[in-house]
């Protein structure tokens, strides 16, 4: 080929003299502004190879001049979020949940990370939503077991619920069935005064005798018109929601076996800021007191 | 490769016609299809200055068209307190664009997309009309690259003395009038990125700023990238910007017809072409007196007399040239003209030559642009300075209370496009006994506050008795009324447990 140029008739230029299907290539130049650029994109990848991380050794890879990681960039954004942040969180930290509450600014930068707190640490038992499942409970609604005001949901999410903090809240129900305190009939019936406290029971007759039972075991927490009583974390009986189910067989299952949920204690796993925001945030959801 | 900076013979620039009074050059279309291969040394063109109604019309229309770049942010706009005072302004801060009268939030988009498609319909419709008047006339590149040829043209002087410049050896002159020019154009590339950041930030405000470098660095950063591209673009791409990078070209082979303006050669009366004594016309020659005046004005660096051409930009320029000559030589004019491929052939054919301008494409594309702007008209007008949007919580679907009530939470966000704070009162409707309360401390239904031209988001509560909830799914309405009666409402839906 080398030897002899071929022409192309059409155009005059020259031909590779390569030919498919009777179509040969010209040999046309390239732009010089194309092998410029070329040029200049050979001269940018060597120089980058040079002070970018690039080649790939057996354990490691060259570091490049320039230090260059996509890691300490991460580090770094990170800890310059963080000192944009820090200018809310040393005020969140100097105040007191109530003073929180009242300060637009801080309640709204709260709120949002309270909200991602929240996602974090709780969603898994309390839902995203914070809504809930049976036995865990329903952070929306305004029925609290011990206690819906800022400071009371703060203690809970610092100590936890039969965790194994020392300062944890802790009641124990006993297990009337299983230990055989009360016979099946009487928390039969036990049941149906339960369910008569919020007009849900069938059997007036068993609800009355259930009324004597309920008065002798289960007053001293629940109170004796069923309220409940947050300092025992006893469980308001006379409304709507229900953690383990308000059906007369899921109420025979309670007083039969009891129930005892436990929630780990946050504080030493969470800062105080956190916790804080959690509480502001769990507060904010509806049901706050 | 054709290695020729220069397409014209050493010491040769213009050669005065030895019979006749016409100037003759003997410029070669350097963009002429034999000359050129797409892959080679650009070479370099030098329009000499025509003179002519097309010449007139292309400095009357560079004077607005730069005028209105320069000038617009500088107009002043009353708006009232806490607004600019900028008639026109993209404020990316604040997330708003000022257009006189018109002040656009960024949901309202569209009437940027909306404008958009106008232009183009409109480019759309002028091209099926009159061709590459928009290459010719008003593309910037055009402007920009006549305004650096109007400079080296002051500074250089006119086509024959910037290529003997360019062929003489380095000197004082040489130097100063190249330097010169680069200055000039450096100083007009600095003045038109720093006129398009004005668009973007008070412009009396920042001019003191950039002056006193106290500017952000995106103005700095904006200004140089558009300095360096006007000079690139403007004294070295030119029209190789047309030829290779611009879409536009390519794009208008399908909005042409042949009804649409062109600038044609009357190659039937033309050729053959060839000198001749003065006012002598020899029957063997046509009336093109081979003076090449028309290649010689072009920025594009082509021959028209070849036809029909991509590169052409339809500025009209060879007809002013043309027109010098006949006039000069005592032959009627507009040998070179805008005419249409239609009218080339009804003239070979012996008809009438006629402009038609109403086609199926022109009325599809007026139809287009009269149905665009109605629509943008009427969404103008009728378009509302409040707005409600409410965001139902769907995570959970509803809370039930102790008292068994069901509560349903809304985020209820006002936008208020009036430049004054309003309070509104929020009204739940389609939901008996329904009891509305807003979250956060002072927060009331009945006065929700949004701050002037601003967004207000609120969280709601609406809660009901169980009993009064009929459905699973009730449809409700949010109305706001503002203390002047003037009010909007938003549908929304009140979940409950299945019934």
């Amino acid at each position: 080929m080398a030897d002899h140029k071929e022409i192309d008739q059409v155009s005059g230029v020259e031909t590779t003299g390569h030919e498919w299907d009777g179509i040969r290539e010209l040999n046309n130049p390239l732009p010089r502004w194309w092998l410029w650029t070329f040029y200049a994109c050979c001269i940018w990848a060597l120089a980058y190879w040079i002070v970018m991380p690039a080649w790939p050794l057996i354990s490691s890879h060259t570091e490049g001049f320039l230090g260059y990681s996509s890691r300490a960039q991460l580090a770094k954004s990170v800890e310059r979020a963080r000192d944009a942040q820090s200018v809310y969180l040393d005020r969140i930290d100097a105040a007191s949940l109530e003073q929180i509450a009242a300060d637009q600014e801080l309640l709204d930068f709260a709120l949002a990370g309270g909200r991602s707190a929240f996602a974090v640490n709780c969603s898994q038992c309390h839902g995203s939503g914070a809504a809930g499942f049976v036995g865990y409970p329903n952070l929306n609604d305004d029925d609290w077991i011990w206690g819906g005001d800022l400071d009371a949901i703060s203690h809970t999410i610092h100590f936890g619920i039969r965790s194994d903090h020392d300062e944890t809240r802790f009641n124990e129900m006993p297990a009337y069935g299983r230990d055989e305190l009360l016979t099946r009939e009487e928390i039969d019936d036990v049941a149906e005064y339960v369910l008569s406290l919020s007009n849900s029971g069938s059997d007036a007759a068993a609800a009355a005798r259930g009324e004597v039972t309920f008065a002798e075991q289960c007053s001293a927490c629940h109170m004796e018109d069923g309220g409940g009583n947050y300092e025992l974390g006893a469980p308001n009986l006379r409304d709507a929601i229900w953690l383990y189910g308000g059906d007369k067989s899921a109420v025979v299952e309670s007083i039969t076996n009891s129930r005892a949920g436990m929630m780990p204690a946050w504080t030493g796993r969470l800062d105080e800021a956190t916790i804080k925001k959690l509480a502001i945030y769990v507060h904010s959801l509806g049901g706050g007191e | 490769m054709v290695e020729q900076a220069v397409a014209e013979t050493p010491g040769a620039g213009v050669k005065p016609d030895q019979h006749g009074s016409v100037e003759r050059s003997d410029a070669e279309a350097v963009n002429k299809k034999e000359h050129r291969s797409l892959y080679q040394k650009r070479i370099k063109i030098y329009p000499k200055l025509a003179k002519g109604a097309f010449r007139r019309w292309k400095w009357v229309i560079m004077a607005v068209t730069l005028g209105i770049y320069y000038l617009t942010p500088w107009i002043r706009w009353d708006r009232g307190p806490n607004t600019p005072d900028q008639a026109v302004l993209i404020d990316f801060p604040g997330r708003r664009f000022y257009f006189f009268f018109i002040e656009i939030w960024p949901q309202e988009v569209y009437y940027l997309t909306g404008l958009l498609i106008l232009a183009a319909i409109g480019l759309f419709l002028i091209t099926s009309l009159a061709g590459r008047v928009w290459c010719g006339y008003t593309c910037p590149q055009t402007v920009w690259t006549d305004l650096f040829i109007a400079v080296e043209h002051k500074i250089q002087g006119d086509r024959a003395a910037r290529i003997r410049l360019d062929k003489a050896p380095w000197g004082a002159e040489k130097i100063f009038r190249k330097a010169a020019t680069q200055i000039v154009w450096v100083i007009i590339a600095i003045g038109t990125g720093g006129a398009w950041v004005f668009y973007f930030a008070d412009a009396p405000t920042l001019m003191g700023d950039l002056l006193a470098f106290q500017a952000p660095p995106v103005a700095y950063i904006t200004i140089g990238v558009l300095t360096f591209t006007t000079y690139l673009l403007g004294g070295f791409a030119r029209e190789q910007v047309c030829t290779y990078m611009c879409p536009w070209p390519r794009i208008q082979g399908g909005l042409l017809d042949e009804e649409s303006l062109v600038i044609a050669y009357n190659e039937d009366r033309g050729e053959p072409r060839g000198a001749r004594k003065k006012d002598t016309h020899p029957d063997n020659l046509g009336d093109c007196v081979a003076c090449n005046q028309c290649v010689a004005v072009c920025p594009m660096g082509i021959d028209i007399r070849d036809g029909q051409q991509l590169e052409c930009i339809t500025c009209g320029l060879c007809i002013d040239a043309c027109n010098t000559v006949m006039d000069k030589v005592g032959l009627p004019r507009n040998l070179i003209e805008y005419s249409t491929l239609a009218n080339v052939e009804r003239v070979r054919a012996g008809e009438k030559p006629r402009l038609r301008l109403i086609r199926p494409r022109t009325i599809i594309y007026s139809g287009l642009i009269v149905v665009v702007g109605l629509i943008m008209l009427f969404s103008l007008i009728t378009r509302s300075d409040l707005d409600l949007s409410i965001l139902r919580d769907r995570n959970p679907l509803f809370v039930t209370l102790s008292d068994g009530g069901i509560r349903n939470g809304y985020t209820v966000k006002i936008t208020n496009k009036q430049h004054n704070e309003r309070s509104f009162r929020l009204v739940l409707e389609g939901l008996p006994e329904s009891r509305l309360s807003v979250v956060g401390s002072g927060a009331d239904a009945e006065a929700l506050t949004v701050g002037p031209d601003s967004l207000a988001s609120y969280r709601v509560f609406a809660t009901v008795p169980r009993a009064a909830l009929q459905d699973s799914a009730t449809d409700i309405r949010f109305r706001i009324i503002d203390g002047n009666g003037e009010e909007t409402i938003n549908n929304s839906v009140f979940r409950g447990p299945e019934q």
